[in-house]
């Protein structure tokens, strides 16, 4: 444990000390905007690109990718800014989505007195399985906030009391959650047991935008995943730079130093805990809208692993990092590029960035092409260190 | 009176560090805590913020009780601590460090004028990572990350330990022209000859009692002040060397 906490979890020098903040100069804040607009850039291009050359159906894949980058993203705001680990995010993913896919599956019919006002308020609707067997389920919209309360109770029930404490602790908690959580998964009917469940509805967001699977809508869904992530991105870029984000990088930095100086550190652990697992929960949700089922492997610690191992590649506290490195590698993954040798690449891949580039892989990298003089990062001329 | 300690007992596990210290201090006062290492000053202190949870007995900062509350409420009492070693925040730059400072002032831009002022150094290095200034500097910064709160009691650990000579010079020089700007300090130090220089009071404490209160000057000639902390030796003394 000594060596991850000198190692990547202290991220020496990861925290990146943006000089643009609240009363930031005009062209610091277009500069902010510069990542924002060329992602928003090549999201369509890529599209382009894939349309082109004829395999339109990657998006399927990319679509994927960009929930997991949405978990991913929340999780590096989690590591970086608050300097806790979660090994349970793939629980919070799998608890969102198995709720909704419980509540949007499950036949409420037999409680006859009870669903007919809820059906009256749209929170319950009958409507046909695969099948054509008459059901009464939960509506997507209200499965969603059920998903989400579902998972902050949970994220509430362990970070409440793990992160009073000082050091590892969250990790632990969140391992021993994620392995309970898959335990339960696994065991119970109710959740299709080792099958997990399937045949989950479309879920209608507004008309004319639907998320679902079915091939007509995969364009559009294409480019709700990618515009939910950067709107995530935008939210949390925003956060950061803050009076809040000040606040996380000196708890970070030195806790009992920013309590002194009238931070509720706890507190503020609490809230970012939360925040990152409720973005888990509503990629969950969305993600099994989208395939149309979920399944137990979903919350096992290999995938928790596989977003802390993502987190840690993209360089954690650098969001745009995290999001881009989980984007083309969880894609890479979903398009059976790595085979059988799926998770040992993820693993060989946090091994390989403990021990090798701490920091995370990107900033060596631009450090190499800053001393080439091959790129300049706006971010140097404002301090000057090395 | 703004700070009203009574009976305060407080320590880790077992151990008691501070066994039942009364002190007061007024508004607009210096006031030194002198002692050796181990005296029990450092874990006074934390127990004034909250760091560190008191026993037993009473502090009362400008008449409201605040002994038993959490560290980050004591900004809200207009209390700041600048901790033993500085502890600013070194991944972070000038700048931020002092804007984290003003986390519970909502002006806290202005007050950055003012520390700006009263720290020029400091408006130089306003883009440099903290934790590559030099010692000194440091400990201007973390004062005037203090000041950012616009405390009315500071609370001022050691804040000479580590420093060159003329930076502790430097770093007295401006504790004492907090006055000016009607701060209120508490200043534990071992370095009793500057304290005495700045403080109005004092208190000496030894294993974890007061042992001996009174004005500054009175102190730097009592004998028992003079032997331990002021490396002089009493003239009713037989003569013979005494052992460190």
């Amino acid at each position: 444990m000594k060596r991850l906490s000198t190692g990547i979890w202290a991220d020496k020098g990861g925290i990146r000390s943006s000089v643009e903040d609240e009363g930031g100069t005009i062209a610091g804040r277009l500069r902010g905007l510069v990542p924002v607009i060329g992602f928003a850039m090549a999201v369509p291009l890529l599209h382009l690109v894939l349309r082109v050359a004829g395999t339109e159906y990657c998006l399927t894949q990319l679509t994927m990718a960009a929930y997991y980058a949405i978990v991913v993203t929340g999780l590096g705001l989690l590591m970086g800014y608050a300097g806790q680990v979660s090994l349970g995010h793939g629980a919070f993913f799998a608890l969102g989505g198995y709720t909704t896919a419980v509540l949007t599956t499950h036949d409420f019919s037999k409680w006859k007195a009870a669903t007919g006002w809820l059906q009256e308020a749209h929170i319950m609707v009958a409507r046909q399985d695969l099948y054509g067997n008459q059901l009464v389920t939960v509506t997507p919209w209200a499965a969603f906030f059920a998903a989400m309360a579902v998972a902050m109770i949970a994220g509430c029930l362990i970070g409440y009391p793990a992160l009073r404490l000082r050091g590892h602790y969250l990790a632990m908690a969140t391992l021993g959650f994620g392995l309970i959580v898959a335990k339960l998964l696994v065991g119970s009917n109710l959740t299709g047991a080792a099958d997990g469940l399937n045949g989950v509805p479309e879920w209608i967001l507004m008309p004319g935008l639907v998320v679902s699977g079915k091939v007509p809508v995969r364009v559009q869904n294409y480019y709700l995943a990618c515009g939910l992530l950067l709107v995530v991105l935008v939210l949390l870029r925003n956060t950061v730079q803050s009076r809040v984000g000040r606040a996380l990088k000196s708890i970070h930095d030195g806790e009992k130093a920013a309590n002194s100086m009238g931070i509720n550190t706890a507190a503020y652990k609490l809230k970012v805990f939360l925040l990152s697992a409720a973005l888990a929960a509503a990629a969950g949700v969305f993600f099994t809208h989208y395939t149309a089922g979920i399944g137990p492997s979903e919350a096992g610690a290999l995938k928790s692993l596989r977003y802390v191992a993502l987190a840690a590649a993209g360089g954690m506290s650098n969001l745009w990092g995290v999001a881009i490195v989980s984007l083309a590698l969880n894609y890479f993954s979903l398009r059976g590029w790595f085979g059988t040798y799926d998770n040992a690449v993820f693993g060989a891949l946090l091994i390989l960035i403990i021990s090798l580039a701490p920091a995370g892989p990107l900033q060596p990298a631009a450090a190499w092409l800053r001393r080439r003089g091959w790129w300049r990062n706006a971010q140097s001329s404002h301090h000057g260190t090395p | 009176m703004l700070l009203q300690v009574k009976n305060l007992r407080c320590g880790y596990g077992s151990l008691e560090a501070v066994r039942g210290a009364s002190l007061h201090v007024c508004t607009g006062e210096i006031v030194g805590l002198l002692g050796a290492n181990g005296a029990g000053k450092t874990s006074l202190l934390k127990a004034l913020v909250g760091l560190l949870l008191p026993w037993s007995g009473e502090v009362r900062i400008a008449g409201r009780e605040t002994s038993g509350q959490p560290a980050w409420r004591c900004v809200s009492n207009s209390t700041v601590l600048v901790p033993e070693g500085k502890m600013i925040f070194a991944e972070m730059s000038v700048r931020e460090n002092l804007l984290v400072g003003g986390y519970h002032n909502p002006d806290r831009r202005m007050q950055m004028e003012l520390v700006f002022e009263r720290f020029p150094r400091l408006r130089e290095r306003q883009g440099q990572v903290a934790g590559t200034l030099s010692g000194g500097e440091q400990q201007m910064l973390a004062i005037g990350r203090a000041l950012m709160a616009r405390p009315m009691l500071l609370l001022l650990d050691e804040p000479s330990m580590g420093l060159a000579p003329l930076m502790v010079k430097e770093v007295f020089a401006e504790i004492f022209r907090m006055k000016d700007a009607g701060v209120t300090v508490l200043l534990v130090e071992q370095n009793a000859t500057a304290t005495l220089k700045v403080a109005d009071r004092a208190y000496v404490m030894e294993t974890g009692e007061i042992v001996l209160e009174g004005d500054a000057g009175d102190l730097a000639h009592h004998p028992l002040v003079k032997r331990a902390y002021l490396g002089q030796r009493d003239e009713d003394d037989s003569g013979q060397p005494r052992q460190k």
